[in-house]
């Protein structure tokens, strides 16, 4: 399905947060993720399905002041 | 005097120093920081220096931002193999923010990472001075403070806006002595004397360091601690500035409590008068 991932438009075969994350090759245990500006808590990763047209982000920490 | 003596003292010393590290804590909402000098993760060549810098900085607390993975180059490193969150407190901050909302939501994206409850709450006003907008930077403290976060906001040097601040929720104020990453240095030491006045909050100076006097200086008023960045991780030698600073805040904080002499127009001779031939 089509989904935008930190601003990219992509296909990707997931269908949940976790699945996601694997297919982007992301350990999930260092990054958070929003969709649709909404948090979604690490706990939640592998039961969130994610739908057609989701705004997805992944953050993590990088160097900052 | 004899070497052996004279070794036997710098080690007494730096074990008084050490001592005065454990002794002397600073404690905000229960959190305990060794250090008082307190150090950003910006800017660095690369993660190595970044963990270099750290180390001999001697901090035990560090900043760090929140951005997109980089999901097309995953060969890329994460910050956190280098900083261990066990070692070191993550205090996350809110910069790039200019508006409350955005401010708002990575504050919450940086709590979900679970490493702290405490924020560097940055809300800009101005892209080329960086300078605050106290306005919604109020906004963003009181939001915050309501749903648990430790609130660390940087403000300006203005003593009402840190009381107004502190009102809102502020844990701690952050008051800048200059432009961030300008490194011209605590440019109103007379506003963050009135700061430490007029709050009951640890005051910890934040932006505008240039050098190691700088640092001695803003301890040196009082203040709890300084948080510096661009001072470290521009200098030629990084690692070399890091382990100044560490020597300034520490000398700068002993300084503060030895209780320096006040200032005065006109001589007072050290030497005594009497026993003088003349």
């Amino acid at each position: 399905m089509r989904v935008k991932v930190n601003g990219v438009e992509m296909d990707v075969m997931a269908d949940t947060i976790a699945k996601l994350l694997k297919e982007l090759d992301i350990n999930p245990s260092r990054v958070v993720v929003e969709v649709n500006l909404e948090i979604v808590k690490r706990v939640h990763f592998d039961e969130y399905k994610i739908k057609e047209g989701d705004s997805i982000e992944i953050v993590n920490f990088v160097g900052g002041g | 005097m004899n070497i052996k003596l004279k070794k036997a003292i710098l080690l007494k010393s730096s074990i008084l120093l050490e001592e005065d590290k454990m002794t002397d804590p600073l404690i905000i909402k229960g959190i305990e920081f060794k250090s008082r000098l307190w150090v950003g993760t910006g800017k660095y060549k690369n993660f190595e220096e970044t963990a270099r810098a750290i180390e001999a900085s001697g901090t035990d607390v560090v900043t760090v931002a929140v951005r997109r993975v980089n999901i097309i180059d995953r060969s890329q490193e994460n910050l956190l193999d280098y900083i261990d969150p066990k070692k070191y407190k993550i205090l996350p901050n809110t910069a790039g923010c200019y508006t409350v909302e955005d401010a708002l939501r990575y504050a919450r994206l940086a709590r979900e990472a679970g490493v702290s409850d405490m924020i560097k709450l940055e809300v800009i006003g101005d892209e080329k001075t960086l300078f605050p907008d106290v306005c919604g930077l109020l906004k963003a403290t009181e939001i915050l403070a309501k749903e648990g976060f430790i609130v660390l906001p940087y403000t300006n040097d203005d003593p009402i806006t840190a009381k107004r601040l502190v009102d809102a929720g502020a844990a701690a104020v952050m008051p800048l002595g200059a432009p961030i990453g300008s490194g011209l240095g605590i440019r109103n030491p007379y506003n963050i004397k009135i700061i430490l006045e007029t709050v009951d909050v640890p005051v910890i100076v934040d932006a505008g360091v240039g050098t190691a006097s700088d640092v001695a200086i803003a301890m040196e008023l009082g203040c709890d601690a300084v948080l510096v960045n661009t001072a470290i991780a521009g200098a030629k030698d990084p690692i070399m500035m890091a382990e100044a600073l560490k020597h300034a805040c520490i000398a700068g904080r002993l300084a503060y409590k030895a209780g320096r002499i006040p200032k005065k127009l006109y001589a007072s001779a050290s030497s005594p008068i009497e026993g003088m031939l003349i």
